[in-house]
């Protein structure tokens, strides 16, 4: 009986427990509830999973009320396997996330910071999962205003700034998004994705449509930081709280592109949506500037997060190229990247935020010949380096082979060149932090930092994190099959 | 994944790791019987094709023996073990480490049956050898290293851009003899050569070896260049551009070495000089040629370590390297000496040492081919290569004026591995069947014919003459020859300097054009109230503006 509610469940379940936090108002508490809610979380939707290999797709109408007039949750193997990204990095990072939590937030807050972080949850797991339009407007607002408000709880005041910058952007990006739902609406009289995509196919007012997707398309580039409207980005990743920065690179922006690709082709439909020729072209230029602007940046940063926050621009690139390329192998490309690089980046998050739990600072330049006094953290740093540089046997190689051959089959041998050139750079920006860890002498003024040893939790999870790099990058069935599948899926249909 | 034995390359790299935590005399035993457990799992291997491991969705195949890669390994195998025991008290377990897995990296490369297990230990070679630069540990080696490893990963870029090329076209990652008829393969042979020192990125090698240590260059010789010449005999044998490239090499090395002064550069170019008559020879592609290509890697791996264990002693007792500064050591290091001199003349290919038996067989290949200028070029060069290494080494080093220095002998592990290594060279000229023996392809051929003995000899002491009757000429001041390196190394930064200002000046312009028009479009560093706003909303109605026009009005 309870099988057949796990899609409500899988959202009800953290929209319920974020109050809880309130009510009880104890930290430890609030992150026992934080931890224990994933984890159920995460059991849904492998729950999920398992169903979707039994019966392809799932949908269930929310209250009773029959699609298209209800609300319908609409799973298919794509929702489950961001489903399966969302919960797993949540299960993760909340587990490791309780010392460094409070370090640094000031601790009257941190039931807050518990409750908006399961609220931000909830936004990303609805968005994935909704079959509706307009419910998914509501959820990626959920999501944003939650994110807002966990970006400004960090002690360091310049996060304000970070924030109210990511909250005009976002918020213009969502009206962006809701402007796009509501031109469709005019057009077809439904907000049900399933339904508004058949209605699509026999309506005739184009310029209202097209209208609709080009504020759709600056809307969700916004909300993914699609070059060149990534610019709250790095502010947002770098003030933000480190454990912030961890789970928001993790997840956001993926399950915004998440939504690029629904609409694409679930939604506006395959030929709709690249049938002016040079939309492709746009995504492909965006793309490449992403990718070579992110990584160029990267470089010179000083501030680890930051620098961070600038490959993620990068790696942000590399997914919509495999869009761009419409073909298959691009998709699934596209898709293998977005699992990689989720499990890739929090792995690399995690290291700097262990970093800043024991020095107090993610400089660059102070982290001198730091590598002696804490190993783990740079060993473990440095495997997640590896792998968002592309070496073989990490995940980060898997998803950039195919990428190239994906290329390679599209005819694009200049981009193989612009891939392979921007591993070169991110060889330059992790050796850059690897080789003043390793190689430099330690400075003399260590006694300003505070040197806490890495809590074991944290460390148990970013251990995790560093195995699943190297897992993925050996055994490739789990997340390649299933890209193919999807990607397969999506344009056969 | 099925492996019937050990797998010699991944032994030693492996062992390499665990070298940091083994200390004393515990990791001279440790370092000295590895590279045994490796040429023994070796020679017990059957030859053809093992150890395949599923990735992605291909067959990678770790280990593919032939005759030819046999060869490779064993010279690989005995140059670490001499290496290993040259230095196994004296160097840090970080240069071991470093060295062990790099020498492990290039076994590996050898074996590889498939193009991406190659990439993967190729890289992992360039990685290790820069490590092995570092762990020098002065300002030089780490500036040198950089520059090594940037080289290095642009040739990584170049071959894993013509793999992934090759693999699309061909749909098999089989590393086979290819045809020079697409890019990729074209990218595949400029990523080996690059390896190769071959033009026009030749200066890394001699820029950046000598900033090894005294001993990290003489693991550095045996490697890099040795697999590039490998994979191009297996992959491009008989292409004709080779004999360029390879005579290209052969005299730049002799004119820098001639114009050095720095014992170890010297012997760098010269590296890149010997490699030259391989990748000629591979050129050529006869299976006569193919042979004296792999009997003159085989030789030039062992009498070139011995020249620079040679080298490495002098460094290590005076901790002088140039040669305006040494002369007259053979009194107090006689041991030395006779080892360098017995090292300079197996270069020189002087009949009765190994150079002999291996370098005729590629000038004897050129003659088979009826081709008289390449081989009135390499007999030219092979008086060169007496002028360069097998007398100025010697010279000016041991003999020459009296420099004032006394050092003694190195100690003993270095005096047995050097006598070990000089007794090779005579022995394999003494007795050349016992290389022929296990070469890839059959020899019938006798470097020991009357003619071909006095020809050489002829060749050679007319050279030594002209060296002693050009001695002013040849007197080295402590001058700096200009090299390709001095484009990206003095050129590159000043011309990026010209360029940053320029395009410096060009913001500013621009920058005031856009604050004129109160425009909002600026970089995405500054963190303000009003321009959060100003900004980002403006940035985001331009862009919009101009989609929208691109999809709905054009």
């Amino acid at each position: 009986m309870i099988s057949s509610q796990l899609p409500a469940l899988q959202v009800v379940l953290p929209l319920a427990a974020a109050p809880l936090c309130i009510l009880f108002h104890n930290r430890t508490f609030a992150w026992l509830l934080m931890v224990f809610v994933s984890l159920a979380s995460f059991g849904i939707s492998c729950a999920l999973f398992n169903q979707v290999l039994a019966e392809n797709a799932i949908t269930y109408a929310m209250g009773g009320w029959v699609a298209p007039w209800g609300i319908e949750y609409y799973i298919d193997k794509l929702t489950t396997y961001m489903l399966l990204i969302v919960n797993g990095i949540a299960v993760l990072v909340s587990l490791g996330a309780r010392e460094s939590v409070e370090n640094e937030i000031s601790s009257d807050r941190i039931y807050l910071f518990y409750t908006a972080f399961l609220l931000n949850l909830t936004g990303l797991l609805g968005v994935i999962i909704t079959g509706d339009a307009f419910n998914l407007f509501v959820f990626i607002e959920i999501a944003s205003l939650s994110s807002y408000a966990i970006i400004s709880l960090g002690k360091d005041k310049r996060c304000l700034y970070a924030a109210f910058r990511y909250l005009v952007y976002g918020t213009v990006g969502a009206s962006f998004i809701l402007i796009s739902v509501g031109l469709l609406y005019v057009v077809t009289g439904t907000l049900n994705i399933a339904d508004l995509s058949q209605q699509l196919v026999n309506a005739e007012n184009t310029a209202t449509i097209t209208t609709a997707f080009v504020f759709f398309v600056i809307g969700i580039a916004i909300k993914a930081a699609i070059f060149p409207m990534h610019l709250w980005l790095p502010d947002a990743y770098t003030y933000s709280p480190s454990i912030v920065s961890t789970f928001l690179a993790g997840t956001t922006t993926k399950v915004f592109i998440y939504v690029l690709i629904r609409f694409i082709y679930s939604l506006y439909g395959y030929e709709f949506s690249f049938f002016h020729e040079s939309f492709d072209n746009l995504l492909m230029i965006a793309a490449c500037g992403a990718i070579l602007y992110g990584s160029y940046r990267a470089i010179k940063q000083d501030s680890l997060k930051r620098l961070l926050a600038y490959s993620s621009i990068a790696q942000i690139g590399y997914m919509i190229l495999g869009i761009a390329l419409i073909t298959e192998l691009g998709l699934a490309a596209s898709l293998i990247h977005i699992f990689n690089h989720a499990f890739i980046k929090v792995g690399l998050f995690l290291a700097v935020t262990a970093i800043i739990y024991s020095y107090g600072t993610d400089s660059i330049e102070r982290l001198a010949g730091m590598a002696k006094t804490s190993p783990f953290t740079f060993v473990l740093f440095l495997i997640s380096g590896l792998s968002i540089i592309g070496v073989p046997l990490t995940s980060g190689f898997i998803s950039k082979w195919y990428l190239i051959k994906a290329s390679l089959e599209a005819g694009y041998w200049g981009l193989i060149v612009i891939i392979v050139f921007s591993s070169v750079l991110a060889i330059i920006y992790i050796g850059r932090v690897i080789e003043t860890a390793y190689f430099k002498p330690e400075a003399t003024n260590t006694a300003s930092f505070n040197n806490k040893k890495m809590p074991h939790l944290l460390f148990l999870s970013l251990f995790i994190f560093c195995f699943i790099n190297i897992y993925l990058g050996i055994e490739t069935s789990l997340n390649v099959d299933m890209a193919f599948q999807i990607a397969h899926e999506l344009i056969n249909k | 994944m099925t492996c019937s034995l050990f797998h010699p390359g991944l032994l030693l790299i492996f062992s390499g790791l665990l070298i940091p935590f083994i200390h004393g005399f515990k990791r001279t035993l440790f370092i000295l019987i590895i590279p045994c457990l490796s040429l023994l799992s070796l020679w017990s291997m059957s030859f053809g094709s093992d150890c395949s491991i599923q990735y992605l969705d291909y067959e990678l195949i770790l280990i593919n023996l032939d005759s030819l890669s046999r060869l490779f390994i064993t010279v690989f195998a005995i140059a670490v073990f001499t290496a290993g025991l040259f230095c196994c008290k004296q160097a840090s377990s970080t240069e071991l480490s470093a060295a062990y897995v790099y020498a492990g990296g290039a076994m590996s490369v050898v074996l590889a049956g498939d193009l991406i297990s190659l990439f993967i230990f190729w890289e992992l070679m360039a990685l290790a050898s820069t490590l092995l630069i570092w762990s020098a540990q002065n300002e030089k080696s780490y500036k040198a290293g950089m520059r090594y490893i940037s080289i290095h990963l642009l040739g990584g870029v170049i071959l894993m851009c013509g793999i992934a090329g090759y693999v699309y076209e061909t749909n098999s990652i089989a590393f086979t003899h290819m045809q020079l008829n697409s890019i990729s393969t074209w990218l595949i042979l400029c990523g080996f050569l690059l390896n190769a020192g071959a033009p026009p990125l030749t200066a890394w090698l001699a820029d950046a070896y000598p900033e090894a240590s005294y001993s990290g260059m003489v693991f550095l010789s045996a490697f890099t260049t040795k697999t590039a010449v490998y994979v191009l005999l297996r992959g491009f044998p008989g292409t004709e551009l080779l004999i360029y490239i390879g005579l290209f090499m052969i005299f730049y090395g002799i004119i820098y070495a001639l114009l050095e002064n720095d014992i170890r550069r010297i012997l760098g170019y010269s590296i890149i000089n010997q490699v030259g008559f391989m990748v000629c020879g591979i050129g050529i592609g006869t299976e006569m040629a193919l042979n004296g290509t792999a009997a003159h890697a085989f030789t030039h791996i062992i009498y070139k370590a011995l020249l620079l264990m040679s080298a490495g002693s002098v460094l290590y007792m005076t901790g002088k390297r140039k040669c305006t500064e040494l002369g007259g050591l053979v009194q107090s290091m006689p041991l030395t000496a006779i080892c360098g001199i017995v090292g300079a003349l197996a270069i020189s290919s002087f009949p009765l040492t190994s150079g002999f038996i291996s370098k005729s067989m590629i000038t004897q290949a050129s003659i088979d081919e009826h081709v008289l200028w390449i081989w009135l070029l390499l007999q030219a060069a092979s008086a060169g290569v007496f002028l360069h290494a097998g007398i100025k080494f010697p010279w000016f080093v041991f003999f020459q004026k009296d420099s004032g220095l006394r050092p003694t002998d190195p100690p003993i592990n270095m005096k047995i591995s050097m006598v070990f290594f000089a007794v090779i060279c005579i022995l394999i000229g003494i007795f050349p069947n016992i290389l022929y023996n296990i070469l890839p392809y059959n020899v019938n051929y006798q470097p020991y014919t009357v003619a071909h003995t006095i020809t050489q000899l002829q060749l050679l002491l007319f050279s030594g003459l002209a060296f002693f009757i050009m001695l002013p000429l040849m007197k080295r001041t402590l001058t700096i020859s200009l090299d390709f390196d001095w484009f990206y190394r003095y050129l590159a930064p000043i011309l990026a300097k010209i360029v940053v200002n320029y395009l410096l000046n060009a913001q500013q312009l621009v920058n005031k054009f856009l604050i004129s028009l109160k425009s909002s479009l600026s970089f995405d560093d500054k963190l303000d109230y009003q321009l959060s706003i100003g900004k980002s909303v403006g940035l985001i109605i331009f862009f919009f503006s101009i989609l929208l026009l691109y999809f709905v009005v054009l």
